[in-house]
């Protein structure tokens, strides 16, 4: 197959890379330019949209051997993620932008690209399996569950599946690295990226302030008794509970837990611990990695982080929200993450949670 | 490189000698030296004493025109007059005097088809001709090879120092610095069939400019620093070489844009109707992106620029075209084709016939 192979100038793009190559198939690598001003050099182990990121994608194409070039994906970035997350902060949500840039740059904006010009997929260092069955092509946890990326994965539509190639999700991290420096590739040691990568100070409240002020507002207690302020009720989050700066205890003196955003009042509630308890959680925009759930109740898993649990749970659809009741309650569950439903191993589909009781 | 620089590189990459030395080997390396610098000097209309040897033709560009502005601004002169379409190794070293050394930077700009406007910059010498340090106009445009009339600018200049950067052109096209009566001049060996790493400042003797590399006092103590002795001979060789047959690359360089205009009568050959260096065409392709043509050109083995790029490598709007009239768009939608001393009519009918599907694959994909 023709490929294009997303490198973000990180050890695990370098290898899938490198792999695909391996495998037989006529790979072109791309690094995907996301910020329209970007940073010199990494800083610690955040961002990975760098100048010396792209430097360190190009010396592994160059390495690997495939032809190496940029794309300028910062318009659609800003207009797709980044002002996405801002317009979830502000309505009170907490998103995932990891998952937004899946649905919408990688697996998409570059993914359309790619065909248009003539190319069949595009691999990326995801974390993830696929395989082949009767109902097509479906998307799988990989076998290093503590690096598994199918939940971000998870609002990728049976197309986009078709077109996307992960060639790593066979392969445990540790593995990656010691293969990455086999292959004489650089960036073997090279730290992971975590947090958000446009928030190349790790400061995601500082950073959401700047951008959507630091209006005082009340916290107040489930009574609605104000208990103290806060200055933007959306660098909260939902089971938060550092960072509160409540000076008037709970009468028995235990802690108290961010219960509830309300961004038209600019409000923050808390509560107690017990509160934050959750047994079915409702989401929307629902997009199904096979084939779509019925309004017949079905078993699986529903996780609801990045690196969360897989919670046992039963799950109907409506056509228009996706339900899912848990067998035990949850403790602290934000409106904006997504609900991805797993049957075993395999993603079925995911919706973003607008509501939780 | 062509096969006489190769040669002549080779060759003295075996002697031993720092030019500088005054011993024997010393002497024989001066020797070889000094015959590579008459040789250049008489290629490109100079006296050998006006040839100073730098690293590239990027420091050759720095050390005119921050060297020309500092002189003139011990004498009060602070305006440094560039054109709109020069190259980095000029807008950048602008930029850089304006932050840190207090010039002013006016631009000329240019017509359509890419030329200076000689009445902007007849009015501007009328009216503030006494401010200004420095005038540097690029003897031809690396990006649509749109040659400019720069006896004119020197008629225009009078007595006010221009410099010209003539790295395209050398070679290309006549190019004599006295006919031309320009105070400076850049040159780069590796667009003329030389080595990498070396280029020429050509300035008028007698013009002494503060250095930006001060020490052994090597070239008229305006570049210090050993002489690359192998690169120079094979700089001269290259400047020797009659390997560049202009009449044959101009040729081929039609015969392509009239298959380019009869296949896609929609694209606009940028600076079609200016005075241009055989080898160059920019085009542009209406509805494309520019790097998606790059890489499917690049498939094909046919290489091919777009403007340029920033530090990040995410190609930018050409200022070129831009300044030219194109919007940030269209600028986009353009490309370069570079015609060589060896490419063939073949290579031009393999271009033209790849073109039309690239151009549709390209247009497909800017509308993904």
């Amino acid at each position: 197959m023709k490929l294009i192979a997303a490198m973000s100038g990180g050890v695990d793009s370098a290898v899938a890379a490198a792999r695909a190559v391996e495998a037989g198939h006529d790979v072109i690598g791309v690094h995907l330019a996301l910020s329209s001003n970007p940073q010199k050099y990494r800083s610690g182990a955040r961002g990975c949209c760098t100048i010396e990121d792209s430097h360190d994608a190009r010396r592994a194409a160059d390495v690997i051997g495939i032809p190496f070039y940029i794309w300028d994906m910062a318009e659609e970035f800003h207009d797709g993620v980044v002002e996405d997350f801002l317009a979830e902060y502000a309505a009170g949500r907490t998103p995932n932008p990891c998952l937004r840039c899946n649905e919408k740059i990688k697996f998409a904006a570059v993914l359309d690209r790619a065909r248009a010009m003539g190319f069949d997929g595009v691999v990326t260092g995801h974390y993830a399996r696929t395989q082949i069955s009767d109902s097509g092509k479906t998307l799988h946890r990989a076998v290093d569950h503590s690096k598994d990326q199918s939940y971000v994965l998870s609002v990728l539509t049976v197309e986009q599946i078709e077109g996307a190639i992960f060639p790593l999700g066979d392969t445990t991290k540790v593995d990656i690295r010691k293969e990455a420096e086999a292959r004489g590739l650089a960036v073997a040691q090279k730290p992971d990226s975590h947090d958000i990568c446009f928030v190349p100070s790790g400061d995601n409240a500082g950073w959401l302030r700047d951008r959507l002020g630091s209006e005082v507002g009340p916290i107040v207690d489930q009574n609605g008794v104000k208990i103290g302020e806060h200055k933007g009720a959306y660098t909260y989050t939902i089971g938060q509970r550092k960072g509160l700066g409540l000076t008037v205890p709970t009468a028995d003196g235990s802690p108290r837990f961010v219960l509830k955003i309300e961004p038209v009042s600019n409000t923050v509630v808390v509560g107690a611990r017990e509160d934050l308890a959750v047994t079915t959680m409702r989401g929307e925009r629902a997009v199904w990695c096979g084939p779509a759930a019925t309004d017949q109740h079905q078993r699986g898993f529903v996780q609801v982080r990045a690196h969360g649990a897989a919670l046992p749970c039963s799950y109907f659809y409506d056509g228009n929200f996706l339900t899912a009741q848990l067998d035990e309650p949850l403790l602290g569950l934000a409106t904006g993450q997504a609900m991805v439903i797993y049957d075993g191993d395999r993603v079925v589909g995911s919706a973003t949670i607008c509501e939780t009781a | 490189m062509v096969e006489e620089a190769l040669i002549a590189m080779t060759a003295q990459l075996a002697r031993l000698g720092n030019p500088s030395s005054l011993h024997t080997h010393g002497r024989a390396t001066r020797k070889t030296l000094e015959d590579a610098r008459e040789v250049i000097a008489k290629e490109v209309g100079c006296l050998p004493s006006e040839v100073i040897f730098t690293a590239s033709g990027t420091e050759a560009n720095n050390t005119a025109l921050k060297g020309l502005y500092w002189q003139g601004r011990d004498k009060g002169k602070h305006v440094v007059v560039i054109s709109s379409i020069e190259h980095h190794a000029i807008v950048d070293p602008a930029h850089w005097l304006e932050v840190h050394e207090g010039a002013e930077i006016i631009q000329i700009p240019v017509n359509a088809d890419g030329v200076i406007d000689l009445k902007f910059l007849t009015d501007l010498v009328a009216t503030r001709g006494n401010e200004i340090a420095v005038i540097s106009v690029m003897h031809a445009n690396n990006e649509t090879g749109v040659i400019q009339p720069i006896r004119t600018v020197v008629d225009i200049a009078g007595e006010i120092p221009v410099h010209t950067d003539a790295a395209q052109s050398f070679k290309k096209v006549p190019l004599s610095f006295a006919e031309l009566g320009v105070y400076a001049m850049s040159l780069s060996a590796h667009k003329t069939g030389g080595p990498l790493g070396i280029g020429a400042l050509i300035l008028r003797r007698a013009v002494e400019i503060p250095a930006l590399l001060h020490g052994g006092g090597q070239e008229r103590e305006i570049r210090s620093g050993t002489l690359n002795a192998p690169a120079i001979v094979a700089f001269a060789a290259a400047a020797k070489s009659k390997y560049y047959d202009s009449a044959k690359v101009s040729a081929l360089r039609d015969s392509f844009i009239a298959g380019i205009t009869s296949a896609l009568p929609e694209v606009i050959v940028n600076g079609l109707k200016a005075d241009r260096l055989p080898g160059i065409v920019n085009i542009t392709f209406p509805g494309t992106q520019s790097d998606t043509l790059l890489l499917l050109m690049d498939a094909q083995n046919i290489s091919c620029s777009t403007g340029s790029a920033c530090s990040a490598g995410v190609h930018e709007a050409s200022h070129v075209l831009l300044a030219m009239g194109h919007n940030e768009v269209s600028a986009q939608s353009s490309l370069r084709f570079s015609f060589g001393a060896t490419s063939t009519s073949a290579d031009v009918d393999f271009a033209v016939s790849v073109l039309p599907d690239v151009i549709t694959r390209g247009r497909a994909a800017n509308l993904s």
